[in-house]
């Protein structure tokens, strides 16, 4: 009997293989082919005896071949074969790091959100350094059919042992039922947030929110972001949006959604158009966030900023990123310009002095500014102020 | 016999006799002048040399022969063609054929390509190397499988060795992609045109016998001549010298890796911000992915300020030429070209200058251009927490990579290592570096994609710095931060057998490197 999990090859980095070899009544053996072995094969080895043991295995040949995978990727890998080999469903599970246990409010801002493929350990690692307001690990798309249950457990390792750097903890589960399972490696280990793929009707929140309430034992925070991507989705967005209070957000995926219309799709984005106002609209009115699909050109840095402002404009609070490099333009496309920042401060100035004179009436030099202004330039203050755009202190400059 | 060692000015051990010489340990930066005169080789006279000026002779065996090609000699060769080179494998299959023994291969650098090398290291035709020992030789080095120790030298170390006389070189064997009968020759033209030659001119000056093989002879006179035929004993037409396509290797390509990218962005970022980028500042970039990229940003922020650079130290390549094009440099003094781009601007643009270890890294010349440069960017595999840097070898202690001009260039105004701080488990901020090539003082900063650590003598940097918002850490918080991510590595098996040195650019020996338990 042989069972085996992980990738091999030449190009395979930060990974490893493992292969479990019946042996019946020989000592249990390790083979460790690595590329670190001269710096790491003695914790390595100590690690697959740590786990032989946590499985109760004897009498095999383990074969490792590592390109370098840390910890979490190892035993990951490592924990699949020995679950094949023994057939047990038991997990081995890494403490979870004192920094990876924040909260963040639900309403929090998401202008850019990272998709991580849910099986590549070595994008994992990195993936909080590139200043995303979310973290997606992905288990749906990017993950092949053989390799989701590998990659389960490499998203609950690396949600217990990566630092993410502050950003909010998303996966994107498959679609039902298997979405349920999946549910099972990420809820106990702080995800903040679940994206729910294909999402077509309020029934498939509240399956997963039933779920989620029963793995945390009605102690649920997790917040929920349906994916819309098909025509019916659209027709039932509103619905959708309001199925559970955990929703904090709705998202288009425009990838599949053009494909349900039968249609290609296009930089100009006329065939989509009516479905990203009818998202924009229907969680506006549930009192959660639109948010836009993400932008498959990531060679062009002004092309992905270009798409930002526009779906800004449109009224969507952020999009997806496929590529790190996108970040830092969807970050800058969904925050205020310099110029609404000082537009946005000129009134808000106004409008304190207003108060503190007991003026109804805002005014800058003899032009009225209405109520919806203020408010929106309160807003922009303070998106600037929570995005690093401008100092607390910002007042002291138009002093005098 | 065991090697005696002692201990340098930078605290290594390194072994006072190497290859039956005796060395002088490192003493410190800018501390060790020797006061003799410059070596010369024999006088030569006109009247033993062709009197129509024709040295042609009929093949490469013929006028190794006739160079006297005999036991213990050091044979020199170059690495214009980078892995494309067709010359030095050559060379030691006709000195095998001849039977002869122990000889040095003083090499400027080593590719994959000269692995075919190998059998003659075993069967004794080769003593040993002195010079750079890339992938498979440095491995065979490392396990103590060659005779000899490797002597490392950066490419100005090389031009002092041989100005200094501590190499003699006895044969010196120029693959030139074009030539005349005279032996004037040059790298810009031809089929198999390589840009410049310039890592061939101490050899041709020095050597005692100059042998120049090309595979494309034009009547006399070769113009322009890089190298002058006037130091040449011998010239020899060859089918082929070399592969011009594999003198772009696969480090000159922008990096599509999202974490170099990064760190690329954060230097360039680094550099704007703390002011070195001025109108009229030079720069100097390697040919990694990430060193690319950064010329990238470069580009970007001249255009976007209007400024312009007074030139480019290279390392020329397509990039480099179209900011000359594009006027964003005046100048590109041009040290070997990495791609086929930078050959054709050499040949057309009198701007593009070719230059020469001499002129740019020679620590005895009366000065060189390295020192002149604002900024430059440079790899390594090791960085330590004195800042001191590593590039031959690997935490695994395999040597694995030659110097280049690495530690000539340390002598520029700012010196920037962007290096990951972890490649995949291997941390690259280590409590020390496993083999000191460069001294900590000369390292000016370091970006990873976890923050960047200024060294502490640049107050300067460090002020400026402060007034960003760039990510600045201490190189202590960087090596942590590396640690507990990759866990703490074990220290790698190494056996007491010095199997190579690292020369220090004034000659000295700055460390050794040991045999790995295989």
């Amino acid at each position: 009997m042989k069972v085996s999990s992980g990738k091999r090859g030449d190009v395979v980095r930060a990974d490893c293989f493992v292969e479990v070899i019946n042996r019946p009544g020989s000592p249990n053996k390790i083979v460790l082919k690595s590329k670190v072995k001269a710096l790491f094969g003695k914790s390595i080895e100590e690690l697959v005896q740590k786990m032989l043991a946590f499985y109760e295995i004897n009498g095999v040949e383990v074969l490792v071949e590592d390109s370098g995978a840390l910890p979490f990727a190892l035993a990951a890998r490592i924990e699949k074969a020995f679950q094949k080999y023994s057939r047990s469903s038991k997990q081995f599970v890494f403490d979870m790091l004192p920094e990876n246990q924040y909260t963040i409010p639900g309403n929090r801002y998401r202008r850019s959100r990272l998709y991580i493929p849910g099986n590549n350990p070595k994008m994992m690692v990195n993936a909080g350094i590139y200043g995303s307001d979310a973290i997606i690990l992905d288990l749906e798309d990017s993950v092949s059919p053989e390799k989701k249950e590998e990659a389960r457990i490499l998203v609950r390792n690396a949600l217990c042992q990566i630092d993410f750097k502050g950003a909010e903890r998303m996966v994107r589960i498959n679609q039902l039922p298997a979405g349920l399972t999946d549910l099972e490696y990420i809820v106990p280990y702080n995800v903040h947030t679940v994206l729910i793929p294909k999402c077509e009707l309020p029934e498939q929140v509240i399956q997963v929110a039933e779920k989620i309430q029963q793995i945390s034992a009605g102690n649920n925070s997790v917040y929920l972001m349906p994916i819309i991507e098909s025509a019916l989705g659209v027709e039932k967005a509103y619905q959708i949006a309001t199925a559970s209070p955990s929703i904090v957000a709705l998202a288009i995926g425009l990838e599949d959604y053009t494909a349900d219309l039968g249609v290609q799709r296009t930089t100009q984005a006329t065939e989509s158009f009516y479905a990203r106002s009818r998202i924009v609209n229907a969680a506006r009115a549930a009192g959660i966030q639109p948010i836009d699909s993400v932008f498959s050109d990531f060679e062009n840095g002004e092309k992905v900023l270009n798409a930002a402002h526009e779906s800004k404009a449109m009224g969507f609070a952020g999009m997806g990123c496929i590529h790190p490099v996108q970040v830092e333009w969807v970050n800058r496309g969904f925050s205020p310009s310099g110029k609404e920042i000082e537009k946005a401060q000129k009134i808000v100035l106004a409008f304190e002095k207003a108060q503190k004179e007991g003026r109804a009436v805002v005014a800058i030099g003899s032009k009225m500014v209405d109520p919806p202004v203020v408010k929106r330039a309160l807003k922009t203050v303070n998106d600037a102020l929570v995005f690093g755009l401008i100092e607390k202190e910002w007042r002291s400059l138009y002093e005098n | 016999m065991k090697t005696k060692l002692i201990q340098n000015a930078a605290g290594r051990w390194v072994p006072e006799i190497v290859n039956g010489r005796q060395t002088i340990p490192f003493k410190g930066v800018g501390k060790y002048k020797p006061t003799a005169k410059k070596y010369a080789p024999a006088i030569s006279s006109c009247a033993d040399f062709p009197a129509d000026g024709n040295k042609l002779v009929s093949s490469l065996k013929v006028a190794l022969v006739k160079a006297g090609l005999a036991d213990g000699m050091t044979i020199s060769t170059h690495h214009h063609f980078r892995n494309g080179d067709l010359i030095a494998n050559q060379v030691f299959d006709i000195a095998k054929e001849l039977g002869v023994k122990n000889l040095v291969w003083f090499p400027s650098a080593s590719f994959p390509c000269h692995e075919h090398l190998i059998p003659y290291l075993e069967d004794g035709t080769i003593h040993h190397v002195e010079g750079s020992m890339n992938g498979p030789l440095g491995r065979f080095a490392s396990e103590g499988k060659m005779k000899g120790m490797a002597v490392l030298r950066s490419h100005g170390g090389r031009y002092q060795a041989i100005q200094d006389g501590e190499v003699k070189i006895d044969i010196a064997v120029i693959a030139a992609p074009t030539a005349d009968f005279f032996g004037n020759a040059t790298g810009d033209r031809g089929d198999a045109a390589c840009g410049l030659l310039g890592f061939a001119l101490a050899d041709s000056q020095y050597a005692e016998k100059v042998i120049v093989a090309t595979d494309n002879l034009v009547p006399f006179p070769c113009v322009p001549w890089q190298i002058q035929g006037n130091y040449v004993d011998y010239v020899v037409q060859v089918e082929k010298i070399g592969i011009p396509e594999k003198i772009v290797s696969g480090t000159t390509r922008i990096t599509k890796s999202p974490d170099r990218l990064y760190i690329a962005r954060l230097t360039a970022e680094f550099c704007n911000a703390t002011g070195l980028i001025y109108d009229g500042f030079s720069f100097q970039v390697g040919a990694g992915g990430t060193s690319l990229s950064i010329g990238l940003y470069f580009q970007d922020i001249l255009r976007k300020t209007g400024r312009k650079a007074r030139f480019i130290r290279a390392g020329s390549n397509k990039y480099a030429v179209k900011m000359l094009e594009e006027g964003l440099t005046d100048y590109i003094l041009d040290g070997q070209t990495f791609d086929l781009e930078g050959v054709r601007s050499m040949r057309e643009n009198a701007n593009h200058v070719n230059t020469s270890p001499f002129t740019s890294y020679n620590y005895h010349g009366k000065g060189n251009f390295a020192q002149l440069v604002d900024v430059v960017i440079l790899g390594a595999t090791e960085v330590d927490l004195n800042f001191n840097a590593n590039v031959v070898t690997h935490s695994d202690g395999y040597m694995l990579h030659g110097i280049g001009g690495w530690q000539n260039c340390l002598f520029s105004k700012c010196v920037i290592l962007p290096v990951p701080l972890f490649r995949d488990r291997i941390p690259v901020v280590v409590d020390e570096v496993t083999t000191l090539c460069g001294p900590g003082e000369l390292i000016d900063v370091i970006v990873t994609e976890r923050g960047i650590a200024i060294n502490p003598k640049r107050i300067d940097l460090i002020e400026k710095a402060k007034r960003t918002n760039l990510p600045v850490r201490t190189i202590r918080e960087l090596k942590e931060e590396a640690e507990k991510i990759c866990g703490q590595p074990e220290k790698p098996t190494l056996t007491d057998k010095i199997i190579g040195v690292v020369k220090w650019v004034d000659g000295t020996v700055i460390d050794s490197i040991k045999q790995v338990k295989t």
